[in-house]
């Protein structure tokens, strides 16, 4: 059995929690409070606010789904094909409303354009986007929340 | 009425569109060119080129204005290079229009050209985890469909549009671009076609996304005192609009992964795609009531219909009235994409927004062959690049 480490997909090194409970990590302006995402540095995209300092700030981990599609065809590089070949995956923005984002991400997989409707609840999860040799490249994704609750 | 930032089109020139795989520099000419001809003046007497770049074709497609100029031989005219994605022939223009309104030249030719790879539009290659457009790749597989698909997605949750609504608009421009030379797309296609088409992003199918196409197209712009030593009545420019999104953008936009936040500032009165007509409108000091024709740029299928309402040519919701209503066919109160649009053309990004002027040029003279609005006197194009570009022309005569 090979043993691999779970890291940070390339360029979004920070921008998740890869332990514990999943949760995105924006940055909140310390100036005028309004949250970034992906995390910031250097200067708030608020142009009324001069800040330049930043905390990380995990985000609400539930959100609601503001629109969704698929890729049913293999995306270019740099997509990488997880596993022997591609398959279609659905992906949906998701509006946090404390924060006042919607972010973009995958939907886990198994979970089809068909189960998803404008408005549906879905939290965060962390999974594995690709792997090589050495490495299990993580990334996030949105999962529907069952009626029951929380499934993950 | 003539407005005092008015400038005039002085002459408008295309090569077909296709995937010829030639050089980009050799559709830019060939427009360029053919602008001139309709000009009726010589390359020679061109004081400013300005180039719409592209990002696809090497170094020559950074600085398109001095490619384009060196490609026709050098006059020591000045030249400008633009880039601002699907925006770039509109940045392109205005900065023609504004050297030309500061009275620092007579008459600029403005110019793009692409040639492009076959399938997706894919970032450039090299790891570059700082680039959002490299990013949304390989984090998320999320590609240009992938955007247009939520877009559409919300038209069929929110407004209760359908696959036929969508498809519809693609039977509309395929019938538009029948009569048009520059087309690479001239067939008739029915509404069954449309739905057989394989799936790309759900709710999207393969024929409702508009293909990537090598192109080129050209403008003349001048000053409306140059203008009347060469022609009568000639169309004017009443406005150019490349404004960018205002803070915060609540619409997820092609490449980002995110929105802006709306926690601490309040949500913009027009959402940007709005904002780009809106200033074009003001500036133009004319209204959606008084168009005769609009050129969108229909990415996708469904994303016509969210220009409509972006536009003005109705309320929100009621875009797929509109359509069905028969309004934006050829013929009906507010023709759209007369050309047939991306649907017949597919992208050639640089010279998009200058192939919009082109078409809203030759309806407003009565040229537009086979595809004329009778009695055209006012038209606006639409367009908008990634990355925040605004575009949008209106044209007058």
């Amino acid at each position: 059995m090979t043993t691999r480490t779970r890291v940070h997909a390339l360029g979004a090194e920070g921008w998740f929690t890869l332990d514990g409970e999943p949760a995105l990590i924006g940055s909140r302006c310390t100036s005028c409070g309004t949250f970034l995402f992906p995390k910031r540095s250097g200067w708030c995209a608020n142009p009324r606010c001069r800040g330049a300092e930043f905390v990380d700030a995990p985000l609400s981990r539930r959100g609601k789904i503001w629109s969704y599609t698929d890729a049913q065809y293999q995306p270019p590089p740099p997509f990488v094909v997880p596993g022997e070949s591609f398959e279609p995956f659905a992906i949906a923005a998701v509006e946090l409303a404390d924060e006042g984002l919607v972010i973009l991400g995958q939907v886990v997989p198994g979970v089809g354009v068909d189960q998803l409707k404008v408005g549906d609840e879905v939290e965060v999860t962390v999974g594995t986007l690709f792997s090589d040799d050495e490495h299990d490249y993580q990334i996030w994704r949105w999962q529907p929340v069952t009626s029951e609750g929380a499934s993950s | 009425m003539t407005g005092k930032n008015d400038v005039a089109v002085l002459g408008v020139g295309m090569h077909p569109w296709g995937k010829w795989g030639r050089n980009f520099v050799e559709y830019g000419i060939a427009a360029a060119e053919a602008a001139l001809d309709d000009a009726g003046i010589a390359w020679t007497d061109v004081q400013f080129v300005s180039g719409a770049d592209t990002m696809r074709n090497g170094y020559p497609g950074y600085v398109s204005g001095a490619t384009f100029a060196q490609a026709l031989g050098w006059t020591g005219c000045r030249v400008a290079s633009s880039y601002a994605a699907c925006a770039s022939g509109a940045t392109a223009m205005e900065a023609a229009r504004t050297r030309i309104l500061a009275g620092l030249c007579d008459v600029a030719l403005v110019v793009g050209a692409d040639t492009t790879p076959k399938g997706f539009l894919a970032p450039n290659a090299g790891d570059r985890p700082d680039d959002p457009d490299w990013l949304r790749f390989r984090l998320g597989g999320i590609t240009n469909p992938t955007y247009f698909a939520l877009y559409a997605r919300r038209r069929v949750d929110l407004h209760g549009a359908t696959d036929t609504d969508f498809a519809k608009v693609k039977v509309k421009n395929a019938r538009h671009g029948l009569a048009n030379p520059y087309a690479r797309y001239r067939k008739e296609t029915s509404v069954e076609e449309v739905l057989a088409s394989p799936m790309v992003a759900d709710p999207l199918r393969l024929l409702e996304i508009c293909a990537t196409s090598d192109g080129g197209a050209a403008v003349v712009l001048c000053s409306l005192e140059y203008a009347r030593r060469h022609t009568t009545n000639p169309v004017r420019v009443a406005a150019i609009s490349t404004v960018t999104p205002a803070y915060p953008n609540t619409i997820i936009e092609m490449p980002n992964l995110a929105t802006d936040s709306s926690a601490v500032a309040a949500i913009p009165e027009r959402p940007f795609k709005a904002s780009i007509a809106h200033a074009a409108y003001e500036e133009a000091g004319i209204g959606p009531d008084e168009l005769s024709l609009a050129e969108v740029y229909d990415l996708s299928c469904a994303l016509e219909l969210d220009w409509y309402e972006d536009l003005g040519l109705c309320k929100a919701g009621e875009a797929e009235k509109l359509l069905n209503d028969g309004d934006t066919t050829l013929g009906g109160r507010i023709p759209v994409n007369t050309s047939g649009g991306l649907a017949c053309f597919g992208e050639a990004v640089p010279a998009q927004a200058i192939a919009q002027v082109c078409e809203v040029t030759w309806q407003l003279r009565g040229q537009a062959s086979g595809r004329q609005v009778e009695g055209a006197k006012a038209g606006i194009t639409a367009n908008q690049g990634l990355f925040g570009h605004g575009s949008s022309v209106l044209l007058v005569r």
